[in-house]
């Protein structure tokens, strides 16, 4: 029997280890169009410790370790690039402190977005996290570990990395450490005053270390939610109506989309402009502030709110939003990947023209939009194309679209996020050498001998 | 696999919207929450099947149990985000766990209960004439011309817990005043975990005879135990020509059971555990309330996973007999036992006898029997009239 699989066995329990072809075939490949890669094990841990255990005994034998949670990340980065242990992380979900006068609330990071909610919702109604519209499985640790956003980045503060207050994490060598204050004191509530450590855990894909334990921002919840949808022909007037929305300081999310379908869709910019309020006064003044912000455009009839059917507003009022996982059937086939590029808000009209070039030479089909982060201080930009999982070619299709929209990105100063390997190579090349020269001598020292998720954020030789 | 699946396994997207139920408070797919590995939920089903539809990957005992251990519960249906694929999650994976049997690969616990129904048309090895155990000393009249027939089938007939709730049901029935009869030892299996195992030609067998009898009786109108048996009766029998007008007895007793029964008070909290079959197969969530309802001082608090949410007993899809998913701190019975007890109920009521037994075995494993005790929503009438 193998010996690696036993002494991983003995850590987490035979249940909790596989290295059976069915378990190699399905973790080597994520929803998107990446090249499928196998793990020799799939191990998935209960604790701290046992990661501990885990990355400690992968470190000595020198075998990569691949942190997964929910693998939604549908660009490929969790897919064992030279094979190792994927370890899973969703047996470590429990919830392990919420603190309502401090608004935060510290869990461990397998746990899913869609449990959090559910569990503030019954035990602290009174406060909510950020949720992203990933599928409600997503972790909290994969969202954090390639600075993810949701539906409180534009009103609360920003990427949801922003909103970390605290971390557990345990390095390549197996060493267990705590940054924020709860490296100092007992409670979790903010990484100042002390020297900022957890950035070396944010946006770094699992290449430093596993994140273990978080502690993230909560922010009061109103009680009441509304909708409204504000449609344009006009692509050039996008920034300047985001501008004046966000500076009513009166939406929670905004976003900004545009889709061929259904047809009758075609060619208008949608904005839709989340409001919540404790009250039927409050709703409707924040309703007016945001409606008088962009009236000269009413005036001119270049513009217009759409009336919403109440089923829809229903829909579109949930955090996360199950209408963006369908988009992967809409060529029949299962599949869709993004470019999400974080950009400068100015960039949206071309970035849309940029899409539309793109999606006509390769002719595929696409959805395309923003999410405003932070108070307008940047953009989630999305390219998103479906594909028909069965059609090898069309893969082959997406893929290249994929690539030339990262490249179009970066051209365009935004900076793809979460960007499969390909993408990873071309910020690289941009980068400045000192920058990643630092970021090598990091990883170095987190990780000497280099198994943490290896093949990512490593420039190709 | 039929074609129409074999053209759509392709189309799931892997989301795992389905492990979660739409309220998404924790892992509701109980294969998924008993091995935590992706290969068991829902989707990762749907990739295997299509990777082995597809010849990447080879028939295999691990295959066999990522197959067997669905529970055929449907959270799944009920919470995929894809509308043009959900419906057919589970008859997609009832048709793999067929072609599975023709290949003859199936784990060792399914291929003994199948060959128990084949040979003694009941998975309990046991006699025909052992069938009619349940009604002893019941005074029900054998079925002749009366207007309903209750049916009662495998696990209430030879089932100790089942038989128990058998007789509970039938005295309510009777005491309700409806014409009843039972069929006793003539009653065969209804099929309907036969087909979700995947032996479709047995399964066929046995619908067919059980029209047979139930044609030569002339019955018209049936009552059900189970829900397994009430699902194969609505939604398999027609097409196989058996018409038949099919409730469940909370459904009859839901609406008949409050004027008809005297009942005095009892000072108690029940949570009630829907069946899958009855609820997510059949939306039937009301009739067991009703019925739970009508009962003076019963005060009813729901689980935080309930009616569409429900989380499964584990017993669902074949697992009752062969206990594939076993036991455990996450098997999806135990989960179900501590999710009623933290309601604070005194009662777990349930309305299937394969929860009934899933849900005690499983209140004792977790040591729970002075707080919290599992019955039936016919127990609990019964009770409150002494
Ligand atoms: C329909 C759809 C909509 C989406 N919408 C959004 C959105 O609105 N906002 C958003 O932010 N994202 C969105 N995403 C992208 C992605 O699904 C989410 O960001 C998701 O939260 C990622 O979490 P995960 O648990 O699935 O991470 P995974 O995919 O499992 O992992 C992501 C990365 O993090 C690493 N990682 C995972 N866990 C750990 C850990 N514990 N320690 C260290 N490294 C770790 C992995 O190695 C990998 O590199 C969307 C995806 C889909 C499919
Ligand atoms: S079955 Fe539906 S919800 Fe589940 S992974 Fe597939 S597409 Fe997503
Ligand atoms: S039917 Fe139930 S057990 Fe089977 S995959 Fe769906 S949710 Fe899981």
């Amino acid at each position: 029997m193998d010996r690696i699989y036993e002494k991983l066995a003995a850590i987490v329990g035979k249940e909790f280890i596989s290295n059976a072809p069915e378990e190699r075939y399905l973790y080597a490949r994520d929803q998107g169009v990446q090249q499928a890669s196998a793990p020799d094990y799939v191990v998935m841990p209960d604790s701290t410790e046992e990661v501990r255990q885990i990355v400690l005994l992968a470190n000595e034998e020198r075998i990569p370790v691949v942190p997964m949670g929910g693998a939604l990340v549908l660009s490929g980065l969790t897919i064992p690039l030279r094979g190792g242990i994927v370890l899973d992380m969703k047996r470590m979900n429990r919830i392990l402190e919420v603190n309502e006068a401090s608004h935060y609330v510290v869990v461990e990071a397998g746990a899913s977005h869609g449990m959090l909610q559910a569990y503030l919702k019954k035990h602290h109604p009174a406060v909510k996290h950020s949720v992203p519209d990933a599928p409600p499985v997503a972790t909290v640790g994969g969202n954090m570990a390639i600075h993810g956003s949701g539906h409180l980045s534009q009103s609360e503060g920003g990427f949801h990395s922003e909103m970390v207050t605290g971390l557990e994490v345990v390095l390549g060598t197996g060493e267990v450490l705590k940054l924020g204050s709860c490296s100092t004191v007992p409670k979790w509530f903010s990484r100042a005053p002390l020297p900022d450590l957890a950035g070396l855990f944010l946006g770094w894909n699992g290449t430093t270390g596993v994140i273990t334990k978080i502690g993230m921002k909560l922010f009061p919840s109103p009680k009441l939610k509304d909708v409204m949808m504000f449609m344009t022909e006009d692509i050039d007037s996008v920034t300047d109506i985001l501008f004046r929305v966000i500076g009513t300081e009166m939406a929670e999310d905004i976003a900004f989309f545009v889709s061929p379908m259904p047809a009758y869709f075609d060619g208008f910019q949608l904005l839709m402009v989340s409001v919540v309020a404790n009250s039927e006064k409050e709703m409707r003044m924040r309703k007016e502030l945001i409606r008088d912000s962009v009236q000269s455009y009413l005036d001119d009839k270049e513009a217009g709110f759409l009336p919403l059917p109440p089923h829809m507003k229903v829909k579109l009022v949930e955090a996360p939003q199950k209408n963006l996982s369908e988009f992967a059937d809409v060529m029949k086939g299962g599949g869709f990947e993004y470019v999400g590029a974080i950009m400068p808000v100015e960039a949206i009209p071309e970035a849309y023209r940029a899409g539309l070039k793109i999606t006509e030479k390769y002719n595929i089909t696409y959805s395309m939009g923003a999410r405003v982060v932070g108070r307008g201080h940047s953009v989630m930009f999305y390219y998103a194309y479906p594909f028909n999982r069965a059609d090898k070619e069309n893969m082959g299709t997406v893929a290249k679209a994929l690539e030339e929209t990262n490249e179009a990105a970066l051209e365009m100063g935004g900076i793809p996020w979460k960007t499969e390997v390909s993408g990873q190579q071309l910020i690289l090349e941009r980068m400045e050498p000192g920058t990643y020269h630092l970021m090598t001598q990091i990883r170095k020292l987190l990780d000497p001998n280099g198994i943490m998720n290896p093949g990512n954020w490593e420039v190709r030789s | 696999m039929k074609q129409e699946y074999a053209d759509i396994v392709h189309r799931c997207f892997r989301c795992g919207w389905c492990k979660l139920p739409t309220n998404y408070v924790d892992f509701n797919c109980p294969a998924y929450l008993k091995y935590r590995f992706e290969t068991f939920a829902s989707g990762g089903r749907m990739w295997l099947i299509r990777a082995w539809l597809d010849g990447d990957i080879e028939t295999s005992e691990r295959l066999g149990q990522i197959l067997f251990s669905c529970v055929t519960c449907k959270n799944c249906v009920e919470a995929c985000a894809l509308p043009k694929i959900k419906d057919s999650l589970v008859d997609i994976f009832i048709a793999a766990r067929e072609d599975l049997v023709e290949k003859g690969a199936v784990p060792p616990a399914v291929r003994d209960y199948l060959k128990a129904m084949s040979i003694s048309g009941n998975p309990y090895k046991k006699p025909r004439d052992e069938r009619s155990d349940w009604a002893k000393g019941l005074d029900l009249p054998e079925f002749t011309d009366q207007e309903y027939l209750f049916y009662v089938g495998d696990v209430g007939s030879y089932d100790e817990l089942g038989m128990k709730m058998a007789r509970e049901v039938g005295k309510l029935l009777r005491d309700t005043g409806l014409s009843i009869g039972i069929l006793g030892s003539a009653e065969v299996s209804d099929g309907n975990d036969v087909k979700t195992l995947g032996e479709a030609g047995l399964a066929s067998h046995l619908m067919q005879e059980n029209i047979r009898v139930l044609r030569e009786r002339g019955v018209r109108k049936i009552i059900t135990l189970s829900p397994h048996g009430y699902n194969a009766m609505k939604n398999d029998y027609p097409s196989l020509g058996g018409r038949f007008e099919v409730y469940h007895y909370t459904q009859v007793l839901g609406l008949m059971v409050n004027d008809r029964v005297p009942k005095g008070t009892l000072d108690v909290k029940v949570t009630f555990h829907d069946p899958c079959y009855l609820g997510r197969w059949n939306r039937e969530y009301w009739g067991p309330r009703f019925l739970l309802g009508s009962v003076p001082g019963v005060r009813l608090v729901e689980m935080d996973r309930n009616m569409q949410n429900a989380l499964c007993c584990g017993g669902g899809g074949g697992n009752f007999y062969t206990d594939i998913l076993g036991t455990g701190a996450d098997s999806a019975s135990q989960v179900r036992a501590r999710e009623a007890l933290d309601t604070g109920a005194d009662i777990l009521a349930v309305a299937c006898p394969i929860c009934h037994k899933m849900l005690d075995d499983a209140v004792k494993a977790e040591g729970l029997e002075g707080a919290i005790r599992v019955m039936d929503v016919a127990g609990v009438v019964n009770l409150s009239r002494g």
